[in-house]
């Protein structure tokens, strides 16, 4: 156990010290959500959106969730890349002809990219803070969140390094990873609610798990504990099978990759 | 004589989609030999180390490391051995140190012993000055030392390199070279894939050669050149008309295997020159035959690798990397 920890220590490690070497990397992967997302695309549709479809007060109020979710959403399904340039330079061979337990590598990669993550998603609060977006469900509310950000993260960092090791080229890997990410967003209640889509969007939408993780993390900016539960309760339960799946299938891949 | 076996491989089968990368290999490696798996791109000899790495499981078959079982005990394996993959398996922003720092937590070693030993081998390998650099300002043989210092810091019991000299620059490889004999004097054992003809024979106690999957030949360079019939000693004699007497003379003598009479002289297959030569000599002095010309050919590594394969091997030409 101690030799367990030590490994996941030091391959978590190995992660922090390469985003501290790319400072520039560091912070465009930490502005760019709220630039991108909150602050342009927020007060773009200020006036544009109407709050009564909403049900906000404006609407940053209203995307703050769905900003949140989104950065959960690109940063787990780009937390297989590392690991992909690891496959295809051989450093995984090094690391895997080590005596470490065969999951270290992937659990440090867990823990690194929840981190960030869970990172993220606090500047984010904090600058819709600014905007005036104060969580009605307080800092338990706010733990809630990065709860369900972190339930959801897992099961997307699965499947990136599941597609990591399964890709041929890392061509293959962004080419199906741009694919993937705007449709997932756009066919979610990040930017609009279900209620004001055409009917086969909506239809669409009901079955992505990011919708049901913004549906639980808005009530909780939002309304309140009342309003929220039972979405976050509910939000639980499909990430558990939602996490299970992936995971599931990433264990696969990398079975199927390691020998 | 009996000697102590590192690595015994029997019957290894690796087959993907019906493709059959390793064919039915079976070999020994002894303890304390440098022994080199030699073949073109895609002849199977990454997969056979990849197996003896642990990294993959054959379809069939089984290999064993210092007795372990490559699959049942990979863990007991994966403590003995230490592995250089090929160029570039480094990460460009962590610094020569903190790879090895990093490995050494993975070997599960204590701080202070990871220390000492990192020292050790930074001095050994001749990076000390620049081991606080990033990994991404190293040239290429730079990386290279780096590479085969991570391979060492386990203190293996075996050595795997996986082409250890692709790609690098003529002085680079020497120091690879040099580095690779010295472990040997170690104790060592050392087992590495080459497609350079020249690095097997100038470096290996023994070579496999490996095409299509199989083992082609097995032997040190100077038996694997012998077994092909021999050196040829070829003779120009002055005196054309003596050339006959001469050839009837030689032939069925001790140490000569072959003679075969040429326009100006005689091409001589012999097994070793050290035996022939003063046959050959005293036979031409005895019967007065002047030679004019001695020239005596050794078979090149490459010709055992045309008489066993049928063709040359093709050697794409090293691309030198940049710093």
């Amino acid at each position: 156990m101690a030799h367990y920890w030590q490994e996941i220590n030091a391959l978590t490690m190995r992660w922090v010290r390469r985003l501290s070497r790319e400072k520039f990397s560091m912070l465009f992967t930490l502005v760019q959500p709220m630039l991108f997302w909150l602050i342009f695309f927020g007060n773009l549709f200020q006036r544009a959106a109407d709050t009564q479809v909403m049900q906000a007060p404006n609407y940053i109020s209203f995307l703050a969730a769905g900003v949140v979710v989104m950065t959960v959403l690109n940063n787990g399904l780009a937390g297989g890349v590392d690991l992909l340039f690891d496959k295809e330079n051989g450093f995984l061979e090094r690391l895997m002809s080590t005596p470490i337990h065969r999951t270290s590598v992937i659990l440090s990669r867990f823990i690194f990219v929840m981190a960030i993550t869970s990172m993220q998603v606090l500047v984010i609060l904090g600058v819709s803070y600014l905007f005036g977006v104060h969580p009605a469900t307080g800092i338990l509310g706010v733990a809630t969140i990065l709860l369900i950000g972190m339930m959801f993260g897992i099961g997307l960092t699965a499947i990136s390094m599941a597609m990591a090791f399964s890709v041929k080229s890392h061509g293959d890997f962004f080419s199906v990873l741009g694919f993937l990410s705007l449709p997932m967003i756009f066919l979610s209640s990040a930017l609009v609610p279900l209620t004001a889509m055409p009917g086969w969007m909506s239809f669409l939408a009901q079955f992505n798990p990011m919708t049901w993780a913004i549906d639980a993390v808005r009530p909780l900016i939002l309304s309140g504990w009342t309003e929220a539960l039972p979405h976050v309760g509910m939000v639980v339960l499909v990430m558990l099978a939602f996490d299970a799946l992936c995971l599931y299938g990433g264990a696969k891949a990398f079975r199927r990759a390691m020998g | 004589m009996d000697r102590a076996i590192a690595i015994n491989v029997s019957r290894l089968c690796k087959t993907y989609d019906n493709h059959k990368a390793v064919d039915d290999l079976s070999f020994q490696i002894y303890a304390g030999e440098i022994f080199a798996l030699l073949g073109p791109n895609g002849a199977g000899k990454s997969t056979t180390l990849r197996t003896l790495i642990t990294l993959l499981h054959p379809t069939s078959g089984t290999a064993t490391v210092m007795g372990y079982d490559t699959v049942r005990e990979a863990d007991q394996v994966r403590t003995v051995i230490g592995y250089v993959p090929q160029e570039r398996a480094i990460d460009r922003f962590l610094t020569g140190r903190e790879h090895l720092q990093l490995l050494g937590a993975l070997y599960h070693l204590t701080k202070e012993e990871a220390a000492k030993r990192i020292d050790e081998l930074l001095k050994l390998v001749d990076l000390e000055v620049h081991a606080d650099r990033p990994a991404k300002t190293y040239s290429g043989g730079m990386k290279r030392k780096l590479d085969i210092a991570c391979g060492l810091l386990p203190d293996p019991k075996i050595l795997f390199l996986d082409e250890p000299t692709l790609g690098l620059d003529v002085q680079s490889r020497l120091r690879i070279w040099e580095y690779i004999r010295m472990l040997k004097t170690r104790g060592m054992t050392v087992v590495m894939t080459t497609n350079y003809l020249d690095e097997a024979d100038q470096l290996c106690d023994r070579l496999a050669i490996i095409d299509g999957g199989k083992i082609k030949t097995l032997g040190s360079p100077a038996e694997l050149k012998i077994a092909l019939g021999g050196d040829i000693v070829s003779l120009t004699l002055k005196e054309t008309s003596r050339i006959q007497s001469l050839e009837s003379d030689l032939t069925g003598r001790p140490a000569i295997k072959t003679v075969r009479a040429t326009t100006k002289g005689l091409d001589i297959r012999v097994e070793t020159p050290e035996k022939a030569l003063p046959t050959i000599l005293e036979s031409a002095n005895r019967l007065g035959c002047d030679i004019e010309f001695i020239q005596y050919n050794r078979p090149r590594l490459d010709d055992v690798f045309i008489a066993h394969t049928g063709r040359a091997i093709t050697e794409s030409p090293p691309e030198v990397e940049s710093a």
